[in-house]
């Protein structure tokens, strides 16, 4: 394996610059997917039949317990991403530790936001409205999900292997992703749930 | 014995239990075949497991005519049915069943599978690449085809053919209209084949943009190259779309919710507007790699360089931009106002003009050319005049007001066919017998190959070229059948005449097929067509590793400048060259999403959470190995490239 050292480790081998642009295509797909639900969702958002709206149900405190979360996370993993380049090993595998346990943070207040939705009816099947709120911010907590357990696996690897051109490349394209998921989040919260409370 | 009766199928009739025989029996047949002959080990090793791309290309071209051969058996039946007035070969639901997987077996598991066979073989080879940038990716792309297709033809022995249309609108797709598990399988199979055409939508942009041989710049790119990055792109841009839709189908049908349904603030437009978003540029995604088919065959034929290449160029990148933006077109009918109709006419019809000055330059590609009339170049002579007739009734559609007469009449469906047919099918078939010596080391036989061709492209229009009338006199499309009063009669018994030619054409294509197998001299040269792109500049049958050299390129045509000019393709030493390793996990995870989708299917909600788990556990997999792949040492080398160049 040819690594070329003028550029960061991650991006150090014909394979992982492969890795990394397939990675930001697939980004690109993922943008569509979103941006499709979110189409759907501003299409569907009146159509509440018999159930409640959107202002009738947000609640700001969980929300924004959330998007502090998500937010701080995405900055930790760039910490992250900058021990890595300078071959911090002990300190990458730290940030990205807080990384998911911000994003597990997440996820738990997300389930229980959504138990509270069901709890005080609207659940997924009562409107055309809640099925699309619950299917967007289901799709993003299902991606953070996701993330969980891939970046976890990326820490047990980092931690085998140490800071490697594969390991590298492997961490930088799951920050792509985290942050990513970090963009997401902030078009939920103006489009969905700012939005919806005003 | 009642968890059983959900697998039965609704609609029973002769021909389906004579296919469960037959099914059962190929089954059968084909595992004693292997065990028999002790292939099993060979076909693990060298197919199952295998990233080759050219290999994967060849399992892509078997699934694509096998599919061909169900979609053309679908549209027979419904030749027949329709062939006379108050003709009971087929009841109602049954031709609902038919005339939907026709067109979904049609597009998504022969059309796709078709191109992204070419693709897949030869767009490393163009590109003077060793494989694609993700070789195992690629191997789950075609494995999560695979096992979507099969899911979804299992359908009509288990539990009942969709039967909403290709295009399932709601609320006709929805659980009061379609009651049996028809279109669930519909929703799963295609979300599998889906995801598997999205990874290979990425995987073919980066190759073509990261991994191009020296000096292949990206306006030195043959055609086809060209033709698959644009295509690639509108699939990296519109499957998602597709894929959300069919989450929300599964859902509606599965979980109850109201996306589409028509109760509690669903919406069945959304459904039709999410379908043809994707839809449209679906359509395009088919027809731009057979636009660069005929580039290449047009200008090696012609024995001149592509005219007009910058045009050609700008025009396919045009086209896949505006493929995003005419999808209304498809139900000007239902209810927008006439702003938006009009708004949409107006870009459909733009889409006429790059198509235009595409149909030019292959017509100034020719002027003044040697040409030589071999079967794949009569393909793409036939193709321009006939696919003509279908852009110009396209215009014609895309009239919103004049499309009150035409939609959903037959009309429309001499429409499709006459871009499709000698769009895409034509395009394939002379992209399968151009490259077939690249990809078996022999070639097709001409003579039978002309002789198809004559029976295709004059039966095509004997079939199609009728429904333009009937279509006009108001002949509904999905009508299983008409009262002899409307006087239908006598232009559909023409069609189901047509339609049996064509039939004889595919035969003899098959025949070909067997018969150059079996008698085609293997003594042909590495180029037997004086052919002009680098795919030609290696041995036939493509080694491994492609080409011992990575070749330097100073144009679109570096193998002709090779061969006319003095130009020096393989400049250097033969090297050790690193190859991927094969890996069993893209198959297994495969057979893994196929349980899952047919347990989603059947609401079977045990299996599908362990499949899931199954899927996730392969992913796993994927993230702790350590591949290091292996090295084909010069010594290799040296000896296969003696050893072919010898034969
Ligand atoms: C000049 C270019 C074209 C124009 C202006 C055009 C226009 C249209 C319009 C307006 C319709 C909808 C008509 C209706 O539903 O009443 C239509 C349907 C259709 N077109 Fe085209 N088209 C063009 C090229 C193509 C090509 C190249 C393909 C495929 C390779 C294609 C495939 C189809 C299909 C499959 C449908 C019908 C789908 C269905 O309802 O089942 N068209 N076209
Ligand atoms: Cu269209």
């Amino acid at each position: 394996m040819k690594i070329d050292h003028s550029l960061p480790l991650e991006y150090g081998t014909d394979q992982n610059q492969l890795n990394i642009l397939g990675f930001w295509i697939f980004l690109g797909a993922e943008i569509m997917l979103f941006g499709t639900l979110f189409a759907s969702y501003f299409t569907l958002v009146d159509r509440t039949g018999s159930g409640p709206s959107g202002a009738e149900i947000f609640e700001i405190t969980p929300v924004l317990i959330e998007t502090i979360v998500l937010l701080t996370s995405s900055f930790v993993i760039g910490l992250g991403v900058h021990a890595m380049r300078i071959g911090r090993t002990k300190a990458m595998i730290t940030f990205y530790a807080i990384t998911l346990l911000l994003g597990l943070t997440f996820l738990g207040v997300e389930i229980y936001e959504f138990m509270h939705y069901v709890h005080i009816g609207a659940g997924l099947q009562v409107s055309a409205f809640t099925a699309i709120l619950l299917t967007t911010l289901g799709t993003h907590g299902a991606h953070v999900t996701f993330g969980l357990v891939w970046g976890f696996f990326i820490i047990l690897q980092v931690r085998k292997h140490g800071i490697t051109p594969e390991t590298a490349n492997k961490s930088f394209i799951f920050s792509l992703y985290w942050h990513f998921l970090d963009v997401v989040w902030i078009f939920i919260f103006s489009f969905v749930y700012l939005k919806g409370m005003m | 014995m009642e968890f059983f009766e959900r697998f039965a199928i609704p609609h029973p009739s002769a021909p389906i239990y004579a296919s469960m025989v037959a099914i059962g029996l190929t089954v059968i047949a084909i595992v004693a075949g292997l065990t028999y002959f002790k292939k099993w080990g060979y076909l693990w090793r060298e197919w199952l497991t295998t990233v080759d791309h050219k290999r994967i290309g060849i399992m892509y071209l078997i699934s694509a005519l096998l599919m061909l051969f169900r979609g053309g058996v679908d549209a027979i039946m419904m030749r027949s049915q329709t062939a006379i007035p108050e003709n009971t070969l087929l009841d109602a639901q049954h031709y609902n069943e038919v005339f939907t997987t026709h067109g979904i077996v049609m597009i998504i598991f022969m059309a796709m599978p078709f191109i992204y066979a070419l693709m897949n073989f030869v767009v490393p080879l163009q590109i003077g690449a060793r494989d694609v940038a993700f070789p195992r990716l690629n191997a789950l792309s075609f494995w999560l085809f695979f096992m979507g297709a099969m899911l979804f033809n299992i359908s009509f022995v288990i539990g009942g053919s969709p039967d909403a249309g290709w295009t399932a609108y709601f609320p006709l797709a929805g659980n009061e209209f379609s009651t049996s598990v028809g279109t669930n399988y519909y929703a799963l199979a295609l979300q599998i084949a889906g995801l598997g055409t999205l990874m290979s939508g990425i995987n073919f942009i980066v190759t073509i943009l990261k991994m191009r041989a020296p000096g292949i710049t990206l306006m030195k790119m043959p055609m086809f190259t060209w033709s698959a990055l644009t295509a690639n792109v509108i699939v990296v841009f519109a499957f998602p779309v597709l894929t959300v839709a069919l989450i929300m189908m599964t859902m509606d049908r599965l979980f109850g919710t109201h996306f589409f349904a028509t109760t509690n603030g669903g919406m069945d437009m959304l459904w039709a507007n999410l379908f043809w978003v994707w839809g449209h540029p679906e359509v395009y995604i088919l027809i731009l790699p057979a636009f660069g088919v005929y580039s290449e065959v047009i200008s090696t034929f012609a024995r001149r360089n592509l005219y007009g290449y910058k045009s050609m160029v700008a025009s396919m990148v045009g086209i896949s931009f505006l493929s995003f933006l005419v999808w209304t077109h498809h139900f000007f009918t239902m209810g927008q106002g006439a702003l938006t109709n009009s708004i949409f006419s107006v870009t459909t019809m733009a889409i006429a003009i790059p198509t235009g000055i595409k149909i030019f330059n292959w017509l100034f590609t020719m002027w003044k050319g040697k040409i030589e009339f071999t079967v794949p170049m009569l393909y793409a002579v036939g193709f321009i005049p006939i696919f003509t007739i279908g852009g110009v009734t396209g215009v014609m559609l895309a009239m919103a007001s004049a499309d009150y007469q035409y939609h959903n009449t037959m009309f429309l469906v001499a429409h499709f066919h006459y871009t499709i047919i000698p769009g895409v099918v034509f395009a394939m078939i002379a992209g399968l017998t151009y490259w077939w010596p690249k990809m078996f080391g022999f070639m097709l036989n001409e003579r039978i190959g002309k002789w198809a061709f004559w029976f295709i492209a004059i039966s095509f229009n004997v079939t199609f070229f009728p429904m333009f009338f009937t279509g006009l006199d108001g002949q509904a499309r999905r009508m299983y059948t008409y009262s002899e009063a409307t006087g239908f009669g006598p232009l559909n018994m023409l069609s189901f005449i047509g339609a049996l030619g064509l039939a004889v054409g595919f035969a003899l294509i098959a025949y070909n097929v067997y018969y150059s197998t079996r008698y085609a001299s293997r003594n042909i040269s590495a180029d037997p067509w004086d052919a002009r792109t680098l795919e030609w500049a290696t041995q036939s049958p493509v080694p491994a590793y492609n080409f011992a050299i990575t070749p330097q390129a100073n144009s679109s045509e570096a193998f002709w400048d090779a061969k006319k000019k003095g130009h020096e393709l393989f400049k250097g030493e033969v090297q050790k060259i690193h190859m991927p390793s094969n890996s069993g996990v893209p198959f297994i995870m495969s057979c893994i999403f196929f349980i899952w989708g047919f347990s989603f299917v059947f609401s079977l909600w045990i299996p599908a959470i362990l499949a899931t788990i199954g899927i996730f556990i392969c992913m796993a997999q994927r993230s702790f190995e350590r591949d290091p792949g292996y090295y084909i040492s010069v010594k290799e080398i040296k000896e296969t490239e003696s050893k072919l160049r010898g034969a």
